[in-house]
């Protein structure tokens, strides 16, 4: 497939986005100006970017809680993000949710389901909505290798493949679940595998190279696009920070991660794009440049938003209704 | 005024809203051309389409967390669970998923979704297939929760929750669905919130709901002979709940019998007693009565199982005790 090459530099800058931001979490965290848990996606680039990229602006995404890459491959604004990531007002959950619940109706995020395993139903719905209405939309459902055991799982993409409908299931298969390493968590080799189960196409590919992703999801959001059902894809990566920051990832070999390391996404991205003349290292700089910028602008952003007002809490529960006596 | 059955009222309820909106749609297990296990989804799958009215698999979590994803997208799903025992099943889409998405994510999503479900003994059906677990969600926050007891009321109710953008349960008791009643063929609404006078009196409230009205209705007559003549608050939604018109019943009255079928111990009773205490403490002259199943499963044998859920005549020594007549 020939990839155009705005789409190449778009899924380049956008996973350079996901590193820095993420690499400015962990410069923040030892400030304490941020709360919550942080579970870094640093080294999974290429899965979540080159995912999102074959998704269309009006298309729908469930993101996992390891997800700042793909909300961000979905375009929602950093100072909205980071505004978030510190809890205050003006973030998209108005600190109601913090730094994984980042969302935006709008942009077709259409939120976390915090009890993992909880996004596949949602996606099965969002995509029948599709459907009934007829809009064209695919939703895409980005999960861990750790959720597919929900049985959510497999309720949901039954359903979907009985129906037809225009969702894509991808795994982010970092190979653990917090600790619990895929081998001990299933007796298959590829979690694409099970798609078999449900009579959909089963898809395993490189995750940390984001063109392959790409054209992978891509095929796979048109063959819903086209009414032919969801597929299953699996991407084969691997998280190089632990589950969530300040665990000390003690169930890993101490060399798993440096291996992995050796395979960084993004240095392999660049690699083909200064060899295919698409990039060197002086616009690199400047890209790297103009992110930091963003960034550093989306913190100031954050550090000077309004804390929420404790009764803030009372809020959004229901949506205003017409028909209702008392409360 | 003509009389219909409340199934035949529901089915109405239903088949009017799907004609108002097209993009109400009905999804459960065996309510396609089965007409669903207690029949009211009858005729609707000619009516309207297997597209419309989707008959599924034994998949309740997918149902329900289906339904938030489709309630989010720009549809109204109204889904049925079977039996209302089978919600815990589905919990963590009905209580996490429908009950918190919209918070969590900063009120950016609605969630015009309704769960349909029944509720209750229907002599014989065993520990898990005759419960009343409302009290289970009525602790939820976001969630409504209509209780109706007669073919006027569950018409009203079901197409006022239709049309409501927020996540509703609906309790259906089956020993009611083949009971007859007045029903108007002109199209009304009933707010949720207000609850229903079904009889007036002056020397005690008896506060219930659902199917207990009934039985209420039935104590309250007999003891009209003995001259106790009890008001009877049928509250039809527990969430919102119509406090004034309680407090207010309570204020004249000054005695109080709770009646529900539930278990006893943490049930909607123990709610609305302690805010009784709490709002109308100073016009009671007997300690608050409640009257509700005995605290353990459901059994299957019929004269245990008599014994284990309340009857007229445990409501009749319970108004007996709060009016301190001879039991």
């Amino acid at each position: 497939m020939k990839i155009p090459e705005e789409k190449l530099l778009w899924i380049y800058k956008k996973m350079l986005t996901q590193r820095m931001l993420e690499e400015k979490i962990l410069e923040l965290i030892p400030t304490g100006k941020l709360t919550g848990h942080f579970h870094l996606g640093i080294g999974e680039e290429a899965t979540f970017i080159g995912a999102c990229a074959a998704l269309e602006e009006r298309d729908y995404l469930l993101p996992t809680h390891r997800g700042l890459g793909c909300v961000i491959g979905k375009g929602i604004p950093l100072k909205k993000m980071m505004a978030d990531i510190y809890g205050k007002a003006t973030g998209t959950t108005k600190g109601k949710g913090g730094v994984l619940r980042i969302c935006d109706a709008g942009l077709g995020v259409l939120g976390l389901s915090a009890t993992l395993g909880g996004i596949f139903p949602i996606a099965m719905g969002a995509a029948l909505s599709s459907k009934l209405l007829n809009d064209g939309r695919v939703t895409l459902a980005i999960f861990g290798d750790g959720q597919s055991n929900r049985g959510t799982f497999h309720e949901a993409i039954n359903l979907a493949s009985i129906w037809k409908l225009p969702v894509v299931y991808l795994c982010e298969n970092n190979q653990y679940a917090i600790s619990t390493s895929q081998k001990k968590a299933m007796a298959i080799k590829n979690i694409a595998d099970r798609a078999i189960g449900y009579g959909i196409p089963g898809k395993v590919v490189d995750g940390n190279d984001a063109l392959a992703v790409y054209e992978i999801t891509l095929e796979a959001v048109n063959r819903a696009r086209a009414g032919k059902g969801p597929t299953l894809i699996e991407a084969k990566t691997y998280r190089w920070r632990p589950h969530f920051e300040g665990e000390g990832a003690s169930y890993r070999a101490p060399k798993e991660a440096e291996v992995w390391k050796k395979k960084c996404p993004i240095s392999r991205l660049r690699k083909r794009m200064i060899n295919l003349k698409l990039l060197n290292q002086l616009q690199d700089e400047k890209i790297k440049e103009e992110i930091a910028q963003e960034i550093d602008e989306a913190v100031k952003y954050a550090e000077e938003s309004p804390v929420p007002r404790p009764e803030d809490a009372l809020e959004d529960l229901f949506f205003p209704s017409v028909m209702e006596s008392s409360k | 005024m003509r009389e219909i059955t409340f199934s035949e009222a529901i089915r109405e309820a239903l088949r009017e809203e799907m004609k108002r909106d097209e993009t109400v749609f009905l999804m459960g297990e065996d309510i396609g051309r089965f007409g669903g296990v207690f029949g009211v989804t009858k005729g609707l799958i000619e009516e309207f389409g297997e597209e419309r009215i989707r008959n599924t698999p034994i998949s309740e979590t997918a149902l329900v967390g289906g339904a938030v994803g489709a309630s989010i997208t720009g549809t109204r799903p109204v889904v049925e669970i079977m039996f209302a025992d089978f919600l815990a099943i589905c919990m963590d889409e009905v209580h996490h998923k429908a009950g918190k998405w919209r918070y969590s994510h900063g009120g950016q999503f609605k969630l015009p979704l309704v769960i349909r479900t029944a509720m209750g003994h229907v002599f014989g059906a065993g520990p898990e297939h005759s419960e009343c677990p409302e009290a289970f969600y009525l602790h939820s926050p976001g969630l409504k929760i209509a209780v109706p007891s007669t073919p006027y009321d569950v018409k009203g109710l079901l197409k006022t929750a239709i049309r409501d953008d927020n996540p509703i349960l609906f309790f259906e008791h089956k020993l009611l669905y083949n009971t007859k009643g007045p029903v108007p063929e002109k199209e009304y609404l009933i707010p949720f919130g207000k609850a229903d006078i079904k009889r007036n009196g002056g020397d005690l409230t008896i506060v219930t709901y659902s199917f207990m009205t009934h039985e209420a209705l039935k104590a309250s007559e007999t003891l009209s002979k003995e001259g106790i003549e009890a008001e009877v608050i049928d509250l039809r939604t527990l969430s919102p709940m119509d406090r004034e018109t309680v407090v207010g019943s309570v204020k004249k009255t000054n005695r109080v019998v709770i009646v529900e079928e539930g278990n006893l111990t943490g049930g909607v009773g123990a709610e609305i007693a302690a805010w009784i205490m709490e709002e109308a403490f100073d016009f009671l002259d007997a300690p608050v009565k409640r009257v509700a199943s005995k605290d353990v499963p459901i059994p299957f044998n019929p004269v245990m199982e008599g014994f284990v859920i309340p009857n007229t005549g445990d409501i009749i020594r319970a108004i007996k005790e709060v009016v301190y007549r001879e039991k």
